[in-house]
């Protein structure tokens, strides 16, 4: 089939344009639903009309004022039995519904942002409504994602929205004493998006590109829509650094590769760049938080020319910073693999032997695979053996279960005397 | 305007007779922070001791709350809020939430014609 250039067009919209259809749309429709609906009769009108009249100047504005028609049209012949509570929309101090001025859309896609990341919803929610609603992606394809079956998948983003209208969730960028908190809430749905997508918890793929195109997408959006935000700039930061290395992550076989033997000329420069410019930009406005901080340490990794020659005292001295402000077990044991690096594997290994005792981490494959590494490091091989088969026993990652085999094999072999 | 019931969870039995006066004053000063707020108090109630409640399940008559647990309502209230943000704030003030904790119910009403 020949794709047009109709349909070339009505693709690069909904990619681009559907979030700030959709959510000028559902402040007419009061409804995520009937909102839904009409943001997808609009892209199928739009193949349509655009091949008999010529694709508009403003497909996005063509797009959201076909939708908001067909809102208003479906709520006056509903008007009489209408069954549904509508969203609470937060009047806008200029509410412009003049489709005369199709340039004159409010930009409602902080609304909608907040309001799907809100923290009255379950995590599992968040993540898939933002999926839904602000990326456009079907429903099927969020269920393929989250490994659940479609129906599931359906289920919980009814409940989801059924939450928001009977709670009277309402439909607003929060105020400036909220703000910080529910910033935070929509932060970590991004992060989470982009983590599922890079480690895939379980399953054989170690990459679903979808998911972290999606979410650098979406941090993209955040950062045009609150340019002013230190944190919002650190995550966009942080998941470009951490993307540049997607591509050495694992060797030809689909291993795993650690920091240490990846290829680092194949690293992605642009990113790196982009990546590491965020991170200076964020610092130079004194409100450093996690994903800054984060984002930091990320960029000293990625503009090191080796592992050894890596800055690993301001390594341990930004995850001071960040314990600091994010107080977790998870970053005391990504800062004592930096403190092996400074002061040794024997030091790192007391740091994580009091973490061992945190009930936080019981059940984390990091922590054993940690200190399996710092072992091998010390050639207590017997040790590093055990340590590897407890992390065996928790990971799920097909990528990461190799990895740890292969190591384990290492260890085991005995007395060849080989170094590392 | 939207309503929200606030059910007021505190460890068992939530004995009202037993309320300290620290926690009375901090009640007293939760009415005027609601409004200060924007939300209104339609009306609230106080419990028994849950050492007093009977459930009945099917036919069967048992002494003691519906669900075992150390945190039992204690009592409710029905709270009027311009939007579930607003009455999210209010509820976090809600001296309960130091040794219990609330959970906010939007109320239903019936589709109208």
């Amino acid at each position: 089939m020949i794709i047009t250039d109709v349909e070339r067009a009505v693709a690069d919209a909904h990619r681009r344009e559907w979030a700030f259809v959709l959510a000028a749309t559902a402040r007419v429709a009061g409804d995520f639903d009937l909102a839904e609906e009409c943001v997808q009769d609009a892209y199928v009108a739009a193949l349509d009309t655009w091949t008999r009249d010529g694709i508009p100047a403003k497909p996005g504005a063509w797009l959201t004022a076909t939708a908001k028609r067909k809102a208003i049209d479906t709520l006056r012949r509903r008007q009489v039995l209408r069954a549904k509570m509508p969203l609470l929309v937060e009047p806008d101090e200029a509410d412009m519904d003049d489709f005369n001025e199709p340039d004159a859309v409010p930009d409602d896609r902080l609304r909608l942002i907040f309001t799907c990341c809100h923290p009255a919803l379950a995590r599992e929610a968040q993540v898939a409504l933002t999926l839904r609603l602000v990326c456009g992606v079907s429903t099927g394809d969020i269920a393929r994602a989250f490994l659940v079956t479609e129906p599931t998948m359906a289920a919980r983003l009814t409940r989801a929205k059924k939450k928001i209208a009977a709670a009277r969730i309402p439909y607003r960028v929060p105020g400036a004493s909220e703000l910080p908190e529910r910033l935070d809430a929509v932060l970590s749905t991004v992060h989470l998006l982009y983590t599922t997508g890079h480690t895939s918890p379980s399953g054989a793929d170690l990459v679903r590109a979808d998911l972290v195109d999606r979410s650098l997408h979406l941090a993209r959006m955040l950062l045009s829509l609150m340019p002013d935000e230190a944190e919002v700039r650190g995550l966009l930061a942080l998941l470009l650094l951490t993307d540049a290395r997607r591509a050495t992550r694992v060797d030809a076989r689909g291993r795993l590769l650690v920091l240490e033997d990846q290829d680092r000329s194949r690293w992605d420069k642009a990113f790196i760049d982009e990546g590491s410019r965020l991170v200076v930009d964020s610092f130079r406005t004194g409100r450093v938080g996690r994903y800054a901080l984060q984002a930091a340490i990320a960029s000293l990794h990625a503009l090191a020319p080796s592992s050894a020659q890596t800055d690993w005292r301001q390594v341990v001295g930004l995850y001071d910073r960040l314990l600091a402000v994010w107080p977790s077990p998870v970053v005391e044991l990504n800062r004592a693999v930096a403190v092996s690096m400074v002061d040794g594997p024997e030091a790192a290994l007391e740091v994580v032997a009091l973490l061992a005792t945190d009930d936080r981490l019981a059940g984390y494959h990091y922590l054993p695979a940690v200190r399996a590494d710092l072992l091998r490091r010390l050639d207590r091989r017997t040790e590093a053996a055990a340590e590897y088969r407890a992390a065996l026993e928790l990971v799920d990652n097909e990528a990461e279960r190799e990895f740890l085999e292969n190591r384990l094999a290492e260890v085991v072999e005995s007395g060849s005397g080989r170094s590392t | 305007m939207a309503q929200y019931a606030v059910l007021i969870y505190s460890p068992a039995p939530a004995d009202p007779m037993s309320i300290t006066p620290d926690y009375l004053a901090l009640l007293e000063a939760y009415g005027p922070k609601v409004e200060a707020l924007g939300g209104t108090i339609v009306t609230g109630f106080a419990l028994q001791p849950s050492t007093t409640a009977t459930a009945i399940r099917g036919d069967v008559v048992t002494d003691g709350p519906f669900i075992e647990a150390k945190e039992v309502v204690a009592g409710f209230f029905i709270l009027e809020a311009p939007d579930f943000d607003v009455a999210l704030q209010i509820a976090k003030l809600n001296p309960a939430t130091i040794d219990g904790g609330v959970e906010v119910r939007p109320l239903f009403t019936p589709p109208s014609q």
